[in-house]
């Protein structure tokens, strides 16, 4: 097990090593540098040549990328030229949206995606499978910002049940917050519960026709015992890797549903950070997002190792 | 069977809007037509018009185009570059080679995607060219693993040993003996990755990283109705019908597809 996690470790710092150069590289590729990119055509010659002593331009590539690396490892990750506050403070802040939304989507999808699959599982061929699956095709076919938009129609313009965006802050109290976040969260949880519905309904069925279900319904277990009991823990396996990405796609994923409902979450900050041109946040939002991406794959790697002790050996 | 027509039929509908309004639309959809604007649906204009009084109607044929072109090149480029990764991967399976192929996949994949298409259009320029590319790039390793992972198995099989031992080289083997037998797998991800593809295209039009105007899109049809959204709800609704139908078509004849064309192929996907 201890091998195992080592060689996941491994390759999880490859690829944070991997991805920052990428993330480093697209920032360099920026037509003409990144001082006059931040600052528009319009920028006078002195004001470009003071960004770009700020931003340490004039250093070497590699000294530029170390200390880049370096200031993160200890914390640091720059200072906004746009807001003028480190980022760092900006990013807690903005986690402090997203990381809500994302742990609020994934329990709306496994709410809804649990009893859906298992029951649609149990009942496979019959016409409440059928709807099931259905509507679990509909579910991946709804572009998320379109469920979104009618949503803030129905639910926020005509029946004002929610408001059509913004947030709050948590100051004012958890039931105003969690209001605020109840339709993006939906919008978010829609597709993915989608996709996870199938996904428990399918191992769930590969399960069911194992040779020690077959035992157990022969020990006289009702089809129903028998899931319950025995088929359930084993369905779980896939269920929960797809969880785990999920959880990585949806904080990364907020992207568009934050910019539908005016949420100031990471995807915001991105997004603004770009039409802003301010690259020192766009380059270490990215980072952020893309190591949480590889951390939370790497941890669902190691818990797929310790619940199935086969995967430890190979890959 | 059902699944497959239903799909080919919606995806067929899509695809002749697309290529008919090429010749003919019934309305120009560069010409602003202010005395008409934000119609209801009905007369003249079965969709109804926006806000510039054009034609709903005739936008969704011309956005047809816009989506189906992003998302099929899109795909191209993931089949163009991903295919001959694995086929390369399995040919020389478990050595460095397969390693690195095998890794950078994994890489692509940690990278979240979306993301990624935002600051790539955002540090090259919007265009809807850019957003292919942006695309297509988390299409390779899709490609690439599914080619892989079906290659292996085929290598273990006798008429590769036979052409082996008739002295065929890898490259030839992957193209002759390899190639003709996962094109059917290769088909059905195909189809899927396309209407991933259109929805992603949507999505980066949305924010305004995709088409460009005057070129009409889907995606930001949707966004410039949605300031208008209560006061001219067709205006949401129809180019999101668009969406869900083409996308729905699309995964429906995959699902049939795959049915029809390996019917051992699990009902799995993810």
């Amino acid at each position: 097990m201890l091998r195992f996690a080592l060689l996941r470790l491994r390759s999880l710092l490859l690829a944070l090593f991997v991805a920052s150069l990428v993330i480093f590289a697209m920032i360099e590729l920026v037509p003409g540098d990144p001082a006059s990119f931040m600052l528009g055509i319009n920028a006078r010659e002195d004001t470009i040549n003071a960004l770009r002593e700020e931003l340490g331009l004039n250093l070497p590539v590699w000294q530029r990328y170390t200390s880049w690396v370096g200031g993160m490892l200890t914390g640091d990750f720059g200072t906004s030229y746009t807001y003028r506050t480190p980022v760092t403070e900006i990013l807690i802040e903005r986690l402090w949206v997203s990381l809500p939304l994302a742990i609020y989507a994934l329990t709306l999808t496994i709410l809804i995606a649990f009893p859906a699959g298992i029951y649609a599982a149990s009942k496979r061929g019959s016409l409440t499978d059928l709807t099931v699956m259905g509507a679990t095709q509909l579910g991946v076919a709804v572009p998320n910002f379109w469920f979104a938009m009618l949503a803030v129609l129905v639910f926020a313009i005509s029946l004002r049940w929610f408001p059509s965006g913004g947030f709050p802050g948590w100051d004012a109290g958890l039931y105003p917050a969690l209001r605020a976040l109840t339709l993006p969260a939906i919008a978010l949880a829609l597709p993915q519960a989608s996709i996870l519905t199938r996904i428990m309904r399918s191992s769930l069925l590969d399960t069911l026709s194992e040779d020690y279900i077959r035992t157990a319904r022969a020990k006289g277990l009702t089809r129903g015992q028998a899931l319950r009991r025995h088929a359930l823990r084993n369905a779980l396996v896939p269920v929960l890797t797809i969880i785990g990405l999920q959880f990585s796609f949806l904080l990364a994923g907020a992207i568009i549903i934050e910019n539908v409902f005016f949420l100031p979450g990471l995807g915001r900050l991105v997004f603004q950070a770009i039409s802003q041109r301010d690259l020192i946040v766009v380059e270490s939002v990215v980072m952020l997002l893309v190591f949480a991406v590889i951390l939370v794959n790497f941890l669902v790697e190691l818990t797929y190792g310790f619940v199935d002790p086969q995967l430890r050996r190979g890959r | 069977m059902r699944n497959l027509i239903i799909g080919l039929s919606l995806t067929a509908v899509f695809v002749a809007a697309a290529l008919i309004s090429f010749l003919w639309t019934p309305f120009d959809v560069t010409k602003f037509d202010i005395p008409n604007k934000l119609q209801a649906p009905g007369g003249a204009h079965i969709f109804g018009t926006d806000q510039f009084g054009r034609d709903i109607f005739s936008m969704i044929m011309v956005g047809a185009r816009t989506s189906i072109a992003v998302a099929v090149v899109a795909v191209g480029i993931g089949m163009a570059l991903g295919v001959p990764l694995g086929l390369a991967a399995a040919a020389r399976r478990n050595t460095w080679a397969d390693e690195l192929i095998m890794r950078g996949n994994d890489l692509v994949f940690a990278f979240p995607s979306l993301v990624i298409a935002i600051m790539m259009t955002a540090v090259f320029g919007a265009s809807a060219l850019n957003a292919i590319i942006a695309i297509g790039i988390f299409n390779i390793p899709v490609f690439a693993r599914l080619t892989r992972s079906a290659a292996l198995s085929l290598w273990q099989r006798d008429y590769v040993m036979s052409a082996r031992v008739a002295g065929k080289g890898p490259v030839l083997i992957s193209v002759e003996h390899i190639l003709p037998n996962i094109t059917n797998l290769l088909i059905v991800q195909g189809t899927i990755q396309f209407s991933l593809g259109i929805l992603a295209e949507a999505a980066l039009s949305y924010i305004g990283l995709g088409a460009q105007p005057p070129l009409p899109s889907w995606g930001r049809m949707l966004a410039e109705s949605q300031t208008l959204i209560s006061l001219a709800p067709h205006l949401a609704l129809f180019p999101g019908f668009a969406i869900v139908l083409t996308v729905l078509g699309l995964n429906l004849a995959g699902d049939g597809l795959r049915d029809l064309l390996d019917p051992k192929l699990r009902e799995v996907r993810t």
